[in-house]
């Protein structure tokens, strides 16, 4: 039925398989993903972009196995996470690990720094202290911080900043092998942001990580990922690698938002309404393509027949009728 | 541009006391707007920018000290009367906050809280009041305003909700409009919508506008004159394009430096500025910027810079080491 090229990387660390993620929200049901497949092969960064209400956080936890999913499966290095349960999953998660939007909210604000991104270990079962403070230390070194000065204190004592990264030493501890990064960057400055990037960028290389980088900011997922996905409502639009998504965008969500991006060149001048409309509810999405109500290309098809990705130039995929050239 | 401001800032200085001892949000600013024209403000959190907007719209918390003159279209904000200012919020000064959520009453219908507003702004009686509502969500591109009218903040969605608290904004037709990150809240999409919007609504009013934002991408475009702030003090002014062209102070080339752009390569590592802004409780004595700027020598340590003027009169700066006009513009 679908093209499969794209579900067959060399080596494939994660792979999810047509996976549906919906929950009832006073007793109407959202559709929050609506079967998305893809693949993250070892060693890449996948970017997934959208805006919010888009499903890429739930799609996120859904492969975490934090949302249940209605149907579809998860393969994490081959094995199906969708069909297992407690220990098992338990073992699973240490190789996966979770950075959150808000550095701040995602750390105890009563538990010290040392403890904090201690706590990993202590669920896994490190009983020895000694090595657990060693990990912890070396850690800590590696996202820039210094051991000695930020174990003994609370939270609160640190910026936005220096509590992601935080957040990634906890997330590192375990040397997991995959990490989810839902909107690492969007609570901080710009030039606290671009220090996060290229740290995330280091920590890639020296853990040899595998990431799944989720951000509604174009510039900032081109600027980590090799391949970039475009969700809207509940829906993949478009795959691809990164350089060529950006510069022939074939679905026209995908060109939509890459014009809606500020530019800091004032000889670029906006395009005027280029994005008339907003997303519609994910509690009742159009029929055939959801993105037909705001698609300037959109006809009678569109709205009868759910497109399929497919494939539009090498490596690049999308779910369009009508795609542009 | 000075000879006919509708706003001039001069010598603004905000002092916070807490418990920690006195924070300078605002350190000594000068900034002026003429009718009709587009002041872009940007900086990174604490830089001062939201204390400044609020030292203009006289909207300062009880504990603040301000120092300086704020005038508007003649009159000193910060020495007129309650009355006085109200009348002139009502008529000629307008604001709209990052989160319009905070900005709208959740207990009132959408109607109510616009028709109150030209009712009392602008004496109009309920009939006229509540046609002039219509109008004006339709302006700002509110599908079926009739409709919207009876609806609540909550069954709108967060880009509507800006639409709304813009039209309560421009419903007394201001002369200046300050916008205090109008989009940070928003998606992509919509913040593009929402930036049109203000655009055109300025446009036809021939409203000042101030844009505040954090965001060197959303005044390229759209604004006539920029000021960057550091630490409580604007750093450079000038006219847009030509701060884009020729940066001259480090910070505001570090801060586009940083800025991820869409056509680099992927995995290129970001000029990222190390360290962070400075504790507004501990003040540096010489420049602010200087423990993160990579030109900084000694005397930046103890002498703080003023803001001075580069080639033209219209682009000041405030830097012992400028970056050279022509190695400026870093990209």
């Amino acid at each position: 039925m679908q093209d499969t090229t794209q579900f067959h990387a060399v080596d494939p660390l994660l792979k999810v398989e047509d996976l549906v993620v919906e929950y009832g929200v006073g007793g109407r049901t959202i559709h929050a993903v609506s079967g998305v497949s893809l693949q993250i092969a070892r060693g890449e960064t996948l970017g997934l972009v959208g805006e919010s209400g888009c499903g890429k956080s739930t799609l996120g936890r859904a492969v975490l196995q934090l949302r249940p999913a209605v149907s579809g499966r998860v393969l994490f290095d081959g094995e199906d996470l969708t069909a297992m349960r407690g220990e098992a999953l338990r073992r699973m998660r240490r190789r996966v690990q979770l950075i959150f939007q808000d550095p701040i909210a995602s750390l105890n604000p009563r538990r010290r720094i040392g403890d904090i991104v201690a706590e990993p270990l202590v669920i896994a079962g490190y009983k020895d202290s000694g090595e657990r403070q060693a990990l912890v230390e070396e850690v800590l070194n590696a996202v820039g911080l210094d051991p000695t000065v930020v174990s003994g204190r609370l939270p609160h004592e640190f910026s936005g900043g220096q509590c992601q990264r935080i957040c990634i030493a906890r997330a590192l501890v375990l040397k997991p092998e995959f990490i989810i990064c839902d909107e690492p960057v969007s609570a901080l400055d710009v030039s606290i942001r671009a220090q996060i990037l290229n740290l995330l960028e280091q920590m890639k290389a020296r853990y040899g990580l595998t990431l799944l980088f989720i951000a509604h900011d174009l510039a900032v997922v081109k600027a980590v990922s090799d391949r970039v996905a475009v969700m809207y409502l509940g829906r993949l639009c478009e795959v691809g690698p990164s350089e060529q998504v950006f510069a022939n965008p074939a679905h026209p969500y995908t060109a939509l938002l890459i014009a809606a991006i500020p530019v800091p060149d004032p000889d670029v001048r906006p395009a005027e309404s280029i994005a008339a409309g907003e997303p519609p509810s994910p509690i009742a999405p159009p029929s055939g393509c959801r993105f037909r109500t705001r698609c300037p290309r959109a006809d009678e098809r569109c709205a009868a027949e759910v497109p399929e990705l497919s494939l539009v130039a090498p490596g690049q995929y999308a779910a369009c009728h009508h795609p542009l050239a | 541009m000075s000879g006919r401001a509708l706003l001039s800032v001069e010598d603004v200085a905000v002092d916070l006391p807490t418990p920690r001892g006195n924070l300078r949000a605002v350190d000594h600013v000068d900034l002026s707007v003429g009718a009709g024209r587009t002041l872009g403000i940007v900086g990174e959190s604490g830089c001062g920018k939201t204390m400044l907007s609020r030292a203009i719209l006289q909207l300062l918390p009880k504990k603040a000290r301000l120092s300086g003159r704020v005038m508007f279209d003649g009159q000193d904000l910060a020495r007129c009367g309650a009355g006085v200012l109200r009348k002139l919020r009502a008529r000629s000064l307008a604001v709209v906050f990052q989160d319009p959520m905070t900005s709208l009453n959740p207990v009132l219908t959408i109607g109510t809280q616009l028709v109150e507003t030209l009712q009392e702004h602008l004496e109009l009686d309920a009939a006229t009041a509540r046609q002039r509502s219509a109008e004006l969500l339709a302006a700002v591109g509110i599908p079926a305003p009739e409709q919207r009218l009876a609806q609540y903040p909550h069954q709108l969605s967060g880009g509507m909700r800006q639409r709304v608290a813009i039209a309560i904004a421009l419903s007394c037709e201001p002369k200046l409009l300050i916008a205090d990150e109008p989009t940070t809240a928003l998606d992509v999409t919509i913040q593009a919508q929402i930036l049109d919007l203000l655009a055109r609504e300025q446009r036809r009013r021939h409203m000042a506008m101030i844009l505040i934002t954090h965001d060197l991408g959303v005044v390229a475009g759209r604004t006539d004159e920029v000021a960057v702030m550091y630490a409580g003090r604007v750093v450079e002014r000038a006219p847009t394009v030509q701060l884009f062209k020729t940066m001259r102070m480090p910070y505001t080339e570090a801060l586009f430096a940083a800025i991820p752009k869409l056509d680099a390569a992927p995995h290129t590592p970001l000029p990222a500025i190390s360290g962070r802004p400075p504790d507004p409780t501990r003040p540096l004595r010489g420049c602010s910027f200087s423990p993160r700027c990579r030109y900084a020598n000694g005397r930046c340590q103890q002498e703080k810079p003023a803001l001075a003027d580069a080639e033209s009169p219209d682009h000041r700066y405030a830097c012992f080491h400028p970056i050279a006009p022509a190695a400026g513009g870093a990209s």
